[in-house]
């Protein structure tokens, strides 16, 4: 392998030598960090590893079930980010049914259950396909409470779903920082020789 | 829109029979099955076609376009699942119509596949089921 010397330049305010991206000044070194690139493979290694068993964790907390695993199954070079975008896609219509279904509870003289159903059938069905199994059996709860008019019993439903919903969006927010370290990672261990 | 049925096919210059790409109508109102059916669809060969009701859904036959299958959500606003099943087979379209529902119901999914469905899954379809869709496109088509 050639031996690549940097054509780096000083200019930014730090005075650090920026390199061209990914190249090489040795061809054991990496020219980001100047570890060797045996040590930043198990840097990928480890972030693998933070993230099955983060996942291991929700499935084992009953917070995701094998439907996520489909998903990620269906991710591939054709649409890279399919999950990401799924996972952002349910994350804003499960804030925007949050907000309707907290709107509807709030108004003491509220009677449209119906209207609250179709909220709930929505948010069951959009958990159901992300693999959300906590916040789809917190929305059955709910549903059941709504069938019988029971506001109190939906207020309490409501707060258990706004707790088990904030729960996985910050797993899964984690989950998916992890990933983006990994990719990054992994970018800088095959670096692109000009 | 989708012209056309996705099933004949054309001769191409030497001589060999060229199948046009297959077409699948997604009939959903919830926008994380929109997106999974579509991609598992687009990954089967098919063009994809994404409505928000049964209405739209019944309105796109109406002018005129066809598809090799219909992807059919149960529950939906302006016109569900059901109504539009029946609405399009009273209008001779004997598309494949697949019924995908969140509800375990045996007795509304009964009624969902008595509107005229070919066959009914709960949602979200996988991969496997959406095969099997494609086995029996393609055994009709023979």
């Amino acid at each position: 392998m050639r031996d690549i010397r940097p054509s780096g330049r000083r200019d930014n305010t730090r005075g650090e030598r920026k390199y061209g991206l990914f190249q090489v000044i040795s061809p054991s070194r990496s020219a980001k960090t100047g570890l060797p690139l045996w040590l930043l493979g198990l840097g990928v290694d480890r972030l693998r590893t933070d993230m099955s068993r983060l996942l291991a964790l929700l499935f084992h907390q009953g917070v995701l079930d094998e439907q996520f695993l489909q998903l990620q199954q269906l991710q591939d070079g054709s649409c890279p980010n399919f999950v990401s975008e799924v996972i952002n896609i349910y994350f804003h219509e499960s804030e925007k049914l949050l907000r309707n279904l907290r709107g509807l509870l709030s108004d003491r003289e509220f009677s449209d259950y119906k209207k609250m159903g179709i909220h709930l059938n929505q948010f069951m069905g959009s958990s159901s396909s992300i693999g959300a199994k906590r916040v789809r059996n917190v929305c059955v709860a709910f549903r059941a409470a709504s069938e019988q008019n029971n506001r109190a019993g939906c207020l309490r439903a409501l707060e258990l779903l706004e707790h088990e919903y904030c729960y996985l969006k910050n797993k899964l927010h984690e989950f998916f920082q992890i990933e983006q370290q990994r990719v990054l990672a992994a970018g800088v261990r095959y670096p692109i020789q000009n | 829109m989708v012209v056309g049925t996705g099933a004949s096919g054309s001769m191409a210059a030497d001589g060999v029979e060229e199948r046009k790409q297959m077409s699948a109508l997604i009939v959903d109102d919830n926008s994380v099955i929109q997106k999974i059916h579509k991609v598992i669809m687009t990954k089967l060969g098919f063009e994809t076609q994404v409505v928000d009701n049964g209405k739209m859904a019944v309105d796109l036959h109406t002018s005129g376009c066809s598809f090799d299958v219909i992807l059919m959500d149960m529950e939906m606003p302006v016109m569900n699942g059901i109504e539009a099943t029946k609405e399009l087979r009273a209008m001779g379209v004997e598309t494949m119509i697949v019924g995908v529902t969140a509800c375990s119901l045996e007795s509304e999914k009964q009624a969902f596949k008595e509107a005229g469905l070919n066959e009914c899954f709960v949602k979200p379809l996988n991969m496997e089921e959406a095969k099997s869709l494609v086995k029996k496109l393609n055994k009709e088509d023979n």
